[in-house]
């Protein structure tokens, strides 16, 4: 973007109107540099908490010298939140709801966007819309009736309260994903599986999920971040530690009134970000795999 | 192998559009028919119909004897070709193929030995294993077909299958379309809007028109018996020239008269047909193949002659077309390119009249 603005911008007032070698030059160094600048900026705050996590208490607290570097790295905030119970209970919990939530999620908005994209049935014109604008409803305002309704079914203070919350956050987006890759698909090729021999079912499964991979990716990923990242609900929701996800047991969990354990809370939130890390790193190469080309001439 | 009946069969789409405006039509075990029309003239819907796609507003379709209105695309034995192939984009060519017959609960065994026999058919044995974006057009159109052979089915049915292909390239994949239709023998039904594949593919062609089926023939009876105005103009190309022209009757033969100078004698053998219509303002119709250079040894009593200055003239390397007005109306002749034609120079023609066409205006019917 930046990239194709520069060179405009070059063409317009340059004198070298029409030299594309030295346009597209100037091109990369702008793109360069802000890359650069904005690796800078993203990369600053998850380097300072490697910094942290490294250092002793002590030298945490020693507020000479710059606080960017570490003098004496250690693995001990790392060791001792390993070797603490709570800490791994917290983990548990955010993988089970974290697994529990995206496969909710994903098994009920493939279904709903295959229903909608493709049986045109009344009013799933109506449906998908409707479905789209529940997303555009803030969390924050479902969150008083929500906590009445886990309240009633007796679920607060338990993650199993979460697993039923969190889907009602990812299921409309992803739906609306879907939907948008489902209706990508040509519609020749339910035709052809139709005459095939193929019912709905085999359909989707074998023709609208394997060609809609990359949506489905996209969909996962979401439904992780959200279910792995949620910090509001479970503040609000869950109130002892053993039932508490990472988000909010590091930082209930590692504050001890106005004493910060800054090492161990810098060392649990870089473990907390690592499976995301991995899920993206893993999940990405599917993604950017276009799937798509070749369905149909072109 | 199987018949298709169509009998007064309807489509309307919600909205009350009539697509297809209760066709009639029997299609016989082996038979190429070919749909041909213009854009928006119901032949895909047809298909469709008979495919099992579109559900049909009336009327009745019937595959090998049974009715199958009511029958899910599935249950109808039938196999597909798209315009855009429609391959699955995820599965190699081999299982594109196998896909059919997985579904069908096949054996292995079969499904290979089947796969393999369509591959070599089609020569695309070396590309089993590739996937459908690895393959060029005109080798997706023949995965495409191999998807429709290896099921075996009771028809093909084909939706412009050539038309997002090369023009080289279609007419090589048209030859082989016709090859395969000689190995195979399943009955087809074939959509195109192209007159040419028409012609050239089919056993009979079925041209429609507004939801209508003009007329039904083999290629020869519609080129040379068209029975209406709408056949005449579609079939053939460049296509036939009209000329409003009145019927008057001179001795004891007849002539159609355009303009005072343009007077053209009707051969003895029509004079009992136009009889009833002296004295009427009729449309003449003449193809442009039939009206050339004359030739020094043709000496049929049919064949009259004028002048005329062309304004356009187009060499086509093997042909060269010449444009005039008669009257308003622009007129082609085709003329040998060896023969020397300027525009606005006078140039001598011949018209064939056992060639020519007389329709009447009002009920636009070839008389
Ligand atoms: N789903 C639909 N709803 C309403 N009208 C439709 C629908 N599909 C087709 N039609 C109309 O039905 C008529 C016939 O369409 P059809 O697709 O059969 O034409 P065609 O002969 O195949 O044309 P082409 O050569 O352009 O493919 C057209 O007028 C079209 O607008
Ligand atoms: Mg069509």
């Amino acid at each position: 973007m930046s990239a194709s603005t520069a060179s405009t911008i070059v063409s317009y007032t340059g004198k070298k109107l029409g030299s594309l070698r030295s346009e597209r030059r100037w091109a990369l160094w702008t793109a360069y540099a802000s890359l650069i600048v904005a690796t800078i900026i993203f990369l600053a705050p998850p380097f300072y908490m490697l910094v942290t996590s490294l250092k002793s208490s002590s030298e945490i607290s020693n507020l000479s010298g710059n606080p960017w570097i570490v003098r004496a790295p250690t693995l001990e905030n790392y060791m001792e939140l390993i070797a603490n119970p709570l800490f791994r209970g917290f983990f548990v919990n955010s993988v089970i709801i974290t697994l529990c939530v995206v496969a909710i999620s994903m098994v009920i908005s493939v279904l709903a966007a295959f229903s909608l994209a493709r049986m045109k049935f009344w009013g799933s014109q109506a449906l998908a819309t409707g479905v789209f604008l529940t997303y555009l409803v803030p969390d924050t305002l479902l969150f008083i009736p929500l906590y009445q309704i886990v309240g009633s079914l007796g679920l607060l203070n338990s993650i199993w309260g979460l697993i039923l919350i969190y889907p009602t956050l990812t299921v409309p987006f992803c739906t609306w994903i879907m939907i948008g890759y489902f209706a990508s698909i040509p519609k020749e090729l339910d035709e052809a599986a139709l005459i095939d021999g193929a019912g709905w079912m085999q359909m989707l499964t074998k023709i609208f999920i394997p060609v809609a991979l990359p949506g489905i990716i996209a969909a996962t990923i979401f439904a992780f971040t959200v279910s792995w990242a949620a910090f509001v609900y479970p503040t609000a929701f869950v109130t002892t530690p053993e039932h508490m996800p990472l988000t909010i047991g590091v930082v209930s969990q590692l504050i001890r009134g106005d004493t910060f354990a800054w090492g161990q809370i810098m060392a649990g939130a870089l473990m907390a970000a690592l499976p995301p890390v991995v899920v993206y790193a893993f999940l990405m190469d599917y993604y950017i795999a276009g799937l798509t080309a070749g369905a149909t001439k072109g | 192998m199987a018949q298709v009946h169509l009998r007064k069969v309807v489509k309307e789409y919600e909205g009350g559009v009539q697509a297809v405006k209760g066709i009639d039509l029997d299609i016989a075990d082996h038979e190429f028919v070919v749909l041909v029309g213009p854009s928006g003239c119901g032949k895909s819907t047809t298909l469709r119909m008979i495919a099992g796609l579109e559900e049909i507003s009336g009327g009745e379709i019937d595959i090998g004897g049974t009715v199958v209105n009511d029958v899910p695309p599935r249950d109808r034995d039938i196999a597909m070709v798209f315009q855009n192939y429609a391959l699955y984009p995820h599965m190699t060519v081999y299982d594109n193929m196998a896909f059919g017959l997985t579904l069908r609960k096949f054996d292995k065994g079969e499904i290979k030995r089947r796969v393999e026999n369509a591959a070599k058919i089609l020569d695309i044995g070396m590309l089993l294993d590739r996937k459908p974006k690895a393959l060029s057009g005109g080798q997706r159109q023949r995965v495409a077909m191999g998807r429709a052979i290896v099921r075996d089915p009771k028809v093909f049915l084909f939706d412009e299958p050539l038309s997002n292909l090369d023009a080289k390239l279609r007419v090589q994949m048209r030859t082989e379309i016709k090859k395969v239709h000689q190995t195979v023998r399943t009955t087809t039904v074939y959509v195109t809007h192209d007159q040419v594949e028409a012609m050239t593919l089919a056993d009979r062609v079925v041209v429609m028109n507004h939801g209508k089926i003009e007329q039904v023939g083999p290629p020869q009876e519609l080129y040379h018996h068209p029975k209406t105005r709408f056949v005449a103009g579609f079939i053939g190309s460049p296509s036939m020239n009209f000329i409003p022209a009145r019927l008057e009757e001179v001795g004891s033969g007849l002539v159609v008269r355009m303009t005072d100078r343009a007077v053209l004698p009707v051969p003895a053998a029509r004079t009992a047909r136009y009889a009833p219509h002296v004295g009427r303002e009729l449309l003449f119709g003449i193809r442009p193949e039939h009206l050339t250079e004359p030739h020094p040894n043709e000496h049929r009593p049919s064949i009259a002659h004028f002048e005329a200055a062309p304004e356009v003239v187009e060499p086509m390397g093997m042909e060269t077309l010449l444009h005039f007005w008669v009257e308003g109306h622009e007129i082609c002749a085709r003329f040998d390119p060896a023969v020397e034609v300027a525009p606005g120079k006078l140039a001598a023609m011949a018209v064939d009249m056992d060639q020519m066409h007389l329709i009447d205006p009002k009920t636009d019917l070839v008389l």
